[in-house]
Parts: structure tokens; C-alpha cells; sequence
């Protein structure tokens, strides 16, 4: 039983970090359009950013950690404005393939820097604290806690403010929104601003747990993709769900059948779209 | 007329050019080619049906290691071997096809990414010791001819040379034919390809196994002509790889078969190059250089040609639906 439980907590904590992966390729679809596969890099910036930024002495760890978050948003409008707006009405695979280069881009600079594996400390609290029999660690509880934040941020965000009505417009209907006089330009900046930031928290958040490498985004990348297919492409709480999926399948999937995680995480997966093609919180096809 | 004046042209001459020293290019130049059968591949799928694939690497994958479990470790001969390489991959996706092809854009993506993760995984975990693990199969015999061992690099780029252009001709009976007519048709409007009573379903099914079978035959190609005699789970079905067969069909152009192989031409060509001139550049290492300028490539073609470079030449006035 607390097996189980154990299991399941895990999954959930690595999940939430997913879910927040794939919140930020919902941002980015429902705004543009695009599946932006340089999402799983932003993760990784986030990541590398904070680990560079937290060895400058004396410099306070919290603004080390906005800094890092306020780098990697700019990197997200920068790639908005220099290899997205410049292709005007792409087809899905042009726009795959130009996010594709991004990453590409994105992981050989890293990789000039450096090319070794980093971890940060984790925040504080007391090193583990036991649910049901099952040991959770107090990062674990900070990670989905931070999560469930978020997504209530930016829930509010996106109901209560202009700004946030005008995303939400945008992913209803782009040419009437930008019909209506809304800048469409400057909306899919942001849209990708605010998904690149988000993908800095979820880096910085799964550093002390699993390091950071050069090599780390891709994989992410696709787990938090995943996420956002499985809960329904464009949707947060599907998002969310989707992720936490992912995560119970992949641990509970290594219990199962040792070094067959990513094949059982998959199969699980397929599985659900097969037998729910919209993924779990998707409307109509 | 055209497409078979540029094959003349791109690839009679490596033939001739490159001797001695330079005979690597050749062996280059044979990948390009085995590619290139995996490239056009997806422009049946891709181009002509609409259909988005990220699990070719993994059927090619599957491809190459059904060649050479069945010659290594049962000693077929390896070109009866090779129908293996034909058949296994053909046969899963007939499997896995049934249901995957009801879905639709990034839920069709998603699944084909998980499927090719998943024949990659298995590939790498080694299941009842047949596959080697992540160290992969190495000392697989060579194809023969007359009694005579296709081993050497021109020996080896002249095999692939044969096998593409017949899998060429074929391909473009293929997209002219009827079936070809029904792929375009279920690509420009499913609805009213349905209401004129076609089997949408079907159709996307038959070439979805084509498709895999075509990039499998290529896979076991690549077991018997690649240099090394040697694969492993990640030079032949990673997840990259199958990212780089649609980058190359997209690049190379979506609607025409040509597009495929200038795709993976440039695509297999483009390190290599850049090898050549990021070696001189101090400070930054030459690799990180070569894919920072590869990434950018990617991007500046896509702004430049959305459709890909072929089909600009070809006036394709279509897109994709």
C-alpha cells in the first residue's frame, strides 16, 4: 500500500513539473497556432540560467531566480520576433521544423558554455516528511505547491485582466480578434514570453531534483508535449492532469518492468488517445 | 524529364570524382541515398496523404535491425534478409496503423512520436537478448553479388544508387496511379473525399504501411551498405532521426518526390560541410558551432521557402489542408 502511494506521490510531483511544460505549449497553440518544440529548451534555460546566475557571490538566491525566469522570457519574445513572425500563415510541419531549428539554436549555445551536469540546492525545508507511509521530500511539496500556484495565476490572468481576455480572444478566433483591433503581433509575443517564463519556472523547480544539462530540454520537451495531448491540446487543467499522467505512468511504469519506462509512459499514452482521441479534457474534434 | 536529369546530374558524377582519399564522400554520399528512400517515403505519407509521421526513424530502425538479426544471428542470406526488413515494419504499422490513423494533426504526431519512442525503447532494452542492447549488432555480412561481397565504399553507394532509382520509378507510378489520385484527394478535403464515397481510413492505412515498409526496406539497406557494418538503437531509431526524415521532406519540399531526396542531400551534406569550415574558427568548439549554424539553417530555408525548396521550382500552387 504505501508502495502505491509512494508512487503515486512521486509521479505527481515530477508530474506538476510536466503539467507546467505543457501549459506553456498550450499558450503558445492557442495564441498561434504553432507547437512550439522549443519549448522543452526554454525548461532548460530556466535550468542552466539559475545555476549560472546562483554561483555569483553575494547576490540574494530569490533574485537570481527572477533573473533567471526574466532571461529566458526574453529569449521566448526574441524568438517570437526573429523566426516566427517573419513566416506569415505556415503550415503546422513549416512552423514544427522552424521550432525545431530554435532548439537546435538554443542547445549548441548552451553547449558552448558548458557541457557539464549542474544541480542547485533545494529550497528550504525539513529533508523529507512521510504521508501514508510513503516518504515525500520537501521540494517535492514546494514543486506542487508552486505548481497549483501558477495555474491559478494565470487562470485569474487570463479571466480577469485585458490582457488576459484579449490571449483568450486570440485562441477563440485569430483574424476576428485581430479584426477587432487587437494586436495580434504583439499577443503572440507575449504568448510566447509568458510560455518561455513558465517553462523557467518548471527548469528551475526540477533542477535540484533530476540536474540540469545542455542535453536535458528535448527530453522534457517531449514529456511536457505529451502532457498537453493527453489532457487535450489547448487546454490548462488538461494540461496539468496530462502531465500528472505522465508522471505517475513513468514511475509507476519503472516498477513495473525495469528500463521499459519511456515504453510503458508511452504505451499509456497511445492508449488514451486511441480510446479518447481529443485527449482527456479536449472538446469537440 | 527534369527529375531524372537532376538525378543524372547530382548523382553519376560522385561516382567518377570521388577516388582514393576522398572515397569517404562516397560513403556519404551512400547514406544520402538510403536517406533519401526514407525521405521520399514520407512524402507519401506526408506530402500526398497529409498525414504527419515522427516514428519513421523507428520503422527504419526496425528495418535494419530485422536485415540483421535475420543474417547475423540466423544466417539468412542477406538478401533474402532483406525482405524481412521489408515486411516486420510493414506488418507492425498494418498493427498499430488500424487505430492510429483516425486521429488528426498534433493527436496523430503525438501518437506517431510515442510509437516511435516506444520501437526505440524496446530497440535499446534488448528483449530476449536478440537486439544487444544499446551496444547494438555489429559484424553484419555484406549483400553479394555474382560471388563477388559488396564492401567497398563504391561498391556500396553504386547498390543504393540501383535501389533508389527503382524505388524512385516505382514511387512515381505510384503517386500517378489511382491510389496516388485518392491520397491527394483525402489530402486537399477528407469530407469530400468521403461523401464521394472513398474509405478515408483506408486509404490513409494502405499508406501508412507503404510508407513504413519503404522506410523499413531502407533501414535494412542500411545495415548491409553503411560503412561500418554496425548499428545501434541510436544511430538508427532515435527520435532525432525521425525528426530529421520529416525536416528533410519539409525543407526538401512536401509534394514532390525530388523534394524528399534534395532534402536529404542537403540535409546529410550540411554537417559535413560545416565540418569543414567551423575547424578553423577559434574559441568555440567546432560541433556546438556546426549546429548552432545548422539550427539557423532551418529556420532561414522555412522563412525563405514555406513550402520547401522543390516545390517553388515546380509551382505547386496547393497547400496543405
Amino acid at each position: 500500500m504505501s508502495g502505491i502511494v509512494q508512487y503515486i506521490l512521486t509521479g505527481i510531483s515530477i508530474g506538476t513539473i510536466y503539467g507546467l511544460i505543457a501549459i506553456g505549449f498550450d499558450l503558445t497553440y492557442n495564441t498561434t497556432g504553432i507547437i512550439n518544440f522549443a519549448q522543452g529548451e526554454f525548461v532548460m534555460l530556466g535550468g542552466m540560467f539559475s545555476v549560472a546566475l546562483l554561483r555569483i557571490p553575494g547576490m540574494p538566491a530569490w533574485i537570481c531566480i527572477v533573473l533567471a525566469i526574466a532571461l529566458t522570457s526574453l529569449v521566448g519574445l526574441a524568438m517570437e520576433r526573429t523566426a516566427i513572425r517573419p513566416v506569415k500563415s505556415a503550415s503546422l510541419t513549416t512552423a514544427i521544423i522552424i521550432t525545431i531549428g530554435v532548439s537546435i539554436v538554443i542547445k549548441a549555445s548552451v553547449g558552448c558554455f558548458t557541457k557539464d551536469e549542474f544541480v542547485i540546492p533545494s529550497l528550504p525545508g525539513p529533508v523529507s516528511m512521510r504521508i501514508l507511509g510513503a516518504s515525500i521530500t520537501s521540494q517535492a511539496i514546494w514543486n506542487m505547491s508552486i505548481g497549483m500556484l501558477i495555474v491559478l495565476a494565470l487562470w485569474a490572468f487570463l479571466k480577469y485582466t485585458f490582457v488576459g481576455i484579449a490571449l483568450r480572444a486570440m485562441a477563440e478566433d485569430r483574424t476576428n480578434a485581430a479584426n477587432l483591433g487587437l494586436a495580434a503581433d504583439r499577443l503572440s509575443q507575449l504568448s510566447f514570453g509568458l510560455s518561455a517564463g513558465i517553462g523557467a519556472i518548471a527548469g528551475i523547480l526540477i533542477t535540484p531534483i533530476t540536474q540540469m544539462s545542455w542535453l536535458r530540454g528535448t527530453d522534457l520537451g517531449l514529456k511536457g508535449f505529451c502532457g498537453a495531448v493527453l489532457g487535450g491540446m489547448g487546454s490548462l487543467p488538461g494540461a496539468i492532469i496530462g502531465g500528472i499522467l505522465i508522471g505517475i505512468a513513468e514511475t509507476t511504469g519503472n516498477v513495473i518492468l525495469t528500463g521499459y519506462k519511456d515504453v510503458i509512459a508511452f504505451s499509456i499514452v497511445i492508449l488514451v488517445l486511441y480510446i479518447r482521441p481529443q485527449g482527456i479534457m479536449g472538446g469537440r474534434l | 524529364m527534369k527529375k531524372i536529369l537532376l538525378f543524372i546530374i547530382v548523382f553519376i558524377p560522385p561516382v567518377f570524382l570521388f577516388k582514393g582519399e576522398y572515397a569517404y564522400f562516397l560513403s556519404i554520399m551512400a547514406i544520402a541515398g538510403i536517406y533519401a528512400i526514407v525521405a521520399m517515403s514520407l512524402n507519401i505519407l506526408v506530402g500526398y496523404t497529409g498525414q504527419i509521421s515522427l516514428c519513421h526513424a523507428g520503422f527504419f530502425g526496425l528495418g535494419a535491425y530485422s536485415a540483421a538479426i535475420a543474417s547475423v544471428s540466423h544466417g539468412i542470406n542477406p538478401w533474402f534478409s532483406l525482405a524481412f526488413a521489408f515486411l516486420v515494419p510493414g506488418m507492425l504499422a498494418l498493427l498499430v496503423g488500424i487505430p492510429t490513423v483516425r486521429l488528426k494533426e498534433h493527436y496523430l504526431a503525438m501518437a506517431t512520436l510515442g510509437i516511435g519512442i516506444i520501437i526505440y525503447g524496446v530497440l535499446r532494452a534488448n528483449p530476449w537478448d536478440i537486439t544487444g542492447g544499446p551496444g547494438g549488432i555489429c559484424s553484419i555480412p555484406s549483400l553479394v553479388v555474382l560471388g563477388k561481397a559488396i564492401e567497398s565504399d563504391v561498391g556500396h553507394y553504386i547498390a543504393v544508387l540501383l535501389f533508389l532509382s527503382i524505388i524512385l520509378f516505382f514511387s512515381h507510378l505510384l503517386v500517378n496511379s489511382r491510389f496516388g489520385q485518392l491520397m491527394e484527394a483525402i489530402n486537399s478535403s477528407p469530407h469530400a473525399a468521403m461523401s464521394v464515397g472513398i474509405n478515408v481510413n483506408m486509404v490513409r492505412l494502405k499508406a501508412f504501411v507503404l510508407s513504413a515498409s519503404m522506410a523499413g526496406l531502407a533501414g535494412g539497406l542500411y545495415s548491409f551498405l553503411s560503412p561500418l557494418s554496425y548499428i545501434n538503437p541510436d544511430d538508427v531509431a532515435s527520435v532525432m532521426l525521425s525528426v530529421k526524415f520529416i525536416a528533410m521532406v519539409v525543407i526538401g519540399g512536401l509534394f514532390s518526390l525530388t523534394g524528399g531526396i534534395v532534402g536529404a542531400l542537403i540535409l546529410t551534406w550540411l554537417p559535413e560541410l560545416l565540418r569543414q569550415v567551423t575547424q578553423y574558427t577559434p574559441g568555440i568548439s567546432p560541433s556546438d558551432l556546426e549546429s548552432i549554424i545548422y539550427g539557423m539553417a532551418f529556420i532561414a530555408i522555412m522563412i525563405m521557402y514555406p513550402r520547401g525548396l522543390v516545390s517553388r521550382w515546380e509551382g505547386h500552387g496547393y497547400s496543405q489542408g
